[in-house]
């Protein structure tokens, strides 16, 4: 008799511990997708702020320089123009891409004062999102999988907080295919 | 005069400005001019003689759509090429906000320069013409024309500076005559309607209702529609299934059968909603002499001359719409008048006439100053 008791407290204990854990778990995911958010956030920013010293830089044709201040200005805006962030934020892969994968586009720039520090930190930017993007996504992933299970969802473990959801968007500076510099 | 005309969208892609560059390229040909034009185009594109290919647009998104420009290094340097070797006596570029080849032919040219603006700039772009290297291009053009009183008040209240309204001309000879389609417009009556089918502000949504209203009262009365679509069953779906065989969807159509279609109603619809600068296409069908029914946005009260000229309907009210139609449909002396009075009304709009008003334009800015060159600062590249 008592050894059932010590046993139906034992598995209760265990239990409690258990779903306290795999809460705790949900939470700590969660914390890293506010992390992994903000540092994607970052670079974003990071990367439009380059851009818009590049469109700026007088390295540039006009054209050129104001197709990228517009997608610049495009991601700033994407609140107030009803664009969704990641439309935006692609859009301003692609004028990157467009004004990149120019035939000569290098060699047209060299001997340019800046000019090749320049470049590089453009690209390094979009190699940075391409990088905090695909870090967001697997958390992403982690924490919808956790908050998935069975014994999450009849338990409501993630509490309020909602689901996460993941960043899509063209972060590529290189075509796919090189003779169309940008898919349609 | 020795004319160079800038087109900073792809020649093989139909449009508004290509259309406009080609109509006014040939009207100051016919005049006497010579004139030379660059446009982005397809290596592969047959050209016009007088059009020079800058090699092909590139699609890329800009103000949050995908637009097919010229821009880049090699761009600027064939438009620094093209304006050298063409000693022009004036330069006149078409939208130079838009950053493609009319911009870069601002950038490395000095001399009299004439711009055109299209379109009335929508917020978000008016803070990128103020954009210090787009500055610098629009200041350098010495007369303005705007082809609407709307694309000149935004240039005017945003932008600063006036502008001359020069509204587009019409290439009235092509549209006078056309074989209608066979079958058309029939026994019961036609409708037409030209214009984007997904675009909501050209407005066939709205003639949709009034064809549902006017279909049970009209038997045969059929509605043709030419335009690009994406999803034809959805729009159908709006309709009901007992007068979705009276409409007839052509898709997109080529230039000549555009006319064709004119000439195959006996009244047509132009119910667009907003966003039209001038109407076009409401002009083109004036010129074909067609019976004209369109809403009472500013732009076709213009060409409409308040109603006179082509019944107009309180914008967006289907059922108004569908008693403009159904009285013409009912009366062919008013339909007759009303075509002649079109006639009439849109030679005010013919080509030739606006050619000579651009042309007055070139004269100003011509006086005491010297050909069009390309500038020592201009943006060498390799």
């Amino acid at each position: 008799m008592i050894t059932d008791i010590v046993i139906v407290i034992a598995a209760a204990l265990f239990m409690g511990v258990y779903v306290s854990w795999r809460a705790g778990r949900i939470d700590r995911l969660h914390t890293r997708v506010d992390m992994a958010r903000a540092a994607l956030d970052a670079t974003l920013l990071r990367r439009a702020s380059v851009a818009l010293e590049l469109a700026t830089s007088g390295l540039l044709d006009p054209a050129t320089s104001l197709l990228l201040a517009s997608a610049v200005h495009g991601t700033r805006d994407s609140r107030s123009t009803d664009r969704p962030r990641d439309l935006a934020e692609s859009d301003l892969t692609r004028a990157l891409r467009a004004a990149f994968s120019q035939p000569g586009f290098r060699t047209s720039m060299t001997g340019k004062d800046g000019a090749d520090e320049l470049l590089e930190e453009v690209e390094g930017a979009a190699h940075q999102v391409f990088l905090a993007r695909k870090f967001y996504n697997d958390v992403v992933a982690a924490t919808r999988d956790a908050r998935g299970r069975p014994l999450a969802r009849v338990l409501r473990l993630s509490g309020r907080a909602r689901a996460p959801e993941f960043f899509e968007m063209d972060d590529s500076l290189v075509a796919e295919n090189a003779s169309t510099p940008l898919s349609l | 005069m020795k004319i160079g005309i800038t087109c900073p969208y792809s020649w093989d892609v139909p449009g508004g400005v290509q259309q406009h560059v080609r109509d006014l390229a040939e009207a100051l040909i016919d005049e006497g001019h010579e004139v030379s034009v660059i446009s982005p185009a397809d290596d592969d594109t047959p050209l016009p003689p007088y059009v020079t290919g800058a090699g092909r647009a590139v699609p890329v998104p800009y103000n949050g759509s995908v637009a097919r420009l010229s821009f880049g290094f090699l761009s600027t340097n064939r438009v620094r090429r093209w304006i050298k070797d063409g000693g022009f006596d004036v330069l006149h570029v078409h939208e130079p906000e838009i950053p493609s080849l009319s911009l870069l032919a601002c950038w490395v040219a000095s001399g009299p320069i004439v711009a055109t603006f299209h379109t009335a700039i929508p917020r978000s772009r008016i803070l990128l013409v103020t954009y210090p290297v787009v500055r610098t291009g629009l200041e350098k053009i010495n007369g303005r024309i705007a082809v609407s009183e709307a694309a000149r008040t935004t240039l005017v209240e945003h932008i600063g500076g006036d502008a001359v309204v020069i509204p587009n001309g019409v290439a009235t000879r092509h549209y006078r005559k056309a074989e209608p389609l066979p079958g058309w417009p029939g026994e019961g009556g036609a409708i037409g309607f030209l214009g984007r089918l997904d675009e909501p502000r050209k407005g066939l949504p709205v003639l949709l209702r009034a064809f549902e209203i006017l279909g049970p009262r009209h038997p045969g009365l059929r509605l043709l529609v030419a335009g690009r679509y994406a999803d034809a069953d959805e729009l159908l779906h709006r309709v009901p299934a007992e007068l979705r065989d009276r409409i007839v969807l052509l898709g997109q159509v080529s230039e000549e059968d555009k006319i064709r279609v004119l000439h195959s109603v006996d009244v047509f619809c132009s119910p667009n909603t907003g966003g039209e600068s001038f109407g076009i296409v409401t002009a083109e069908a004036m010129a074909a002499g067609v019976p004209v029914v369109a809403s009472d946005i500013d732009a076709f009260r213009q060409v409409l001359r308040g109603g006179e000229a082509g019944e107009l309907f309180a914008n967006g009210d289907a059922e108004d719409l569908a008693r403009a139609l159904g009285r013409l449909l009912g009366d062919q002396g008013r339909r007759a008048e009303l075509s002649a009075a079109a006639l009439a009304a849109v030679a005010e709009y013919d080509w030739s006439v606006v050619a000579r008003g651009v042309y007055s334009v070139y004269e100003t800015v011509v006086l005491g100053s010297t050909e069009v060159a390309v500038t020592a600062s201009g943006g060498e590249f390799g």
